[in-house]
């Protein structure tokens, strides 16, 4: 590729990661904070933020590494925290399947956020395509582990009151959201997300019912395909 | 200072992330045909999962009492607004989480 490409796809990459980049500061933030309460140096904070580098589930595992549980339970915990993103390779087969070298890492950095991006990025042009794909996740890679460091040598040296920082995910999931629902024209499967993930929650209490809201709006969604496809047949 | 533990700990973790990202890309790989389902599910997948993680994150919400609710109501209130005003992310994800931030910590 020649410099000037990359120049461009860098600069694309780094404004689209523009929100990411922020919730990931202020994310990361409360993480290295939270790390440092619990007594863990740097260098620990940047293993987790570079190796694990999964938002959630890093929030968790400091109270699983706090409690001393044994790896199976945190295993257990991982799957159960992390399954979704099991949907998320789901529908990246096809926009990822040429990607070559930098597939592992792409499939690796795919958090809920690049996870977002991507998705909601379709027109990214197909000759830089995997260019794009590969910078937006190191970009936010990088903003995370920088986010953990920063939120680690502020803990040590200044009090701050970080509640409610984490706000900042829920936001930052509410605008993509919203952006998905102005490009979409089909509405049904939105819906089918929130009422099966709400239904869930109420059912079956905080801490064990996202696996079964997936199973619900995967149930849902492929109905609504054949009942499409009934239609289509008909018309 | 971090013990042998944590480490193992840490090394489960990261397996176990990185275990449930390749999984589909190990079970449809790529050279193989997919079946047609599939294709049409990862359509419109994304709008759905989207929207399953917004509701995830309010997963601990609860209406017995006030401060149960109304920060996250009011911040996701004010995160749509600025955005339909605006439509800049920075600006609707700063300005909801900050305005989170004094409901949890000053008003309620």
């Amino acid at each position: 590729m020649r410099t000037t490409n990359k120049v461009k796809v860098l600069k694309t990459a780094f404004i689209d990661t523009l929100p990411i980049l922020v919730a990931f500061i202020i994310l990361g933030i409360g993480f290295g904070v939270l790390m440092s309460d619990a007594g863990y140096p740097l260098f620990f904070v940047f293993l987790m933020s570079a190796f694990i580098y999964a938002g959630s589930m890093q929030f968790v595992a400091v109270s699983l590494l706090a409690s001393k549980v044994t790896p199976l339970t945190a295993l257990l915990m991982t799957f159960l925290v992390n399954a979704r993103h099991i949907f998320y390779g789901l529908s990246l087969l096809e926009r990822y399947k040429d990607t070559g070298k930098a597939k592992p890492y792409l499939i690796f950095g795919l958090t809920d956020e690049t996870y977002s991006l991507v998705c909601s990025k379709p027109h990214a042009t197909d000759d830089n395509r995997t260019a794009y794909y590969f910078t937006v996740t190191l970009l936010n890679h990088l903003y995370w582990i920088a986010g953990g460091i920063i939120g680690n040598v502020l803990g040590n040296v200044i009090p701050f009151n970080s509640k409610g920082i984490d706000f900042s995910m829920t936001a930052l999931f509410m605008v993509i959201f919203l952006e998905q629902w102005k490009q979409t024209k089909n509405h049904t499967p939105a819906l089918i997300g929130i009422a099966a993930t709400v239904v869930s929650r109420i059912v079956f209490g905080p801490d064990h019912f996202l696996v079964i809201a997936m199973v619900i709006i995967a149930a849902g969604l492929l109905l609504l395909l054949q009942l499409r496809k009934e239609n289509e047949d008909y018309a | 200072m971090p013990d042998t533990h944590d480490y193992i700990l840490l090394g489960v973790i990261a397996a176990g992330t990185a275990a449930t990202r390749f999984l589909p890309f190990l079970l449809f790989p790529a050279g193989r045909k997919k079946p047609r389902w599939l294709l049409r599910l990862s359509n419109v997948l994304p709008s759905a999962a989207i929207a399953m993680l917004v509701v995830y994150c309010l997963k601990g919400i609860y209406f017995t009492k006030p401060q149960g609710f109304l920060p996250e109501l009011i911040a996701l209130v004010v995160v749509s607004l600025l955005h339909l005003w605006k439509r800049q992310p920075l600006l609707s994800i700063g300005g909801g989480t900050i305005c989170y931030m004094i409901l949890v910590q000053q008003v309620f």
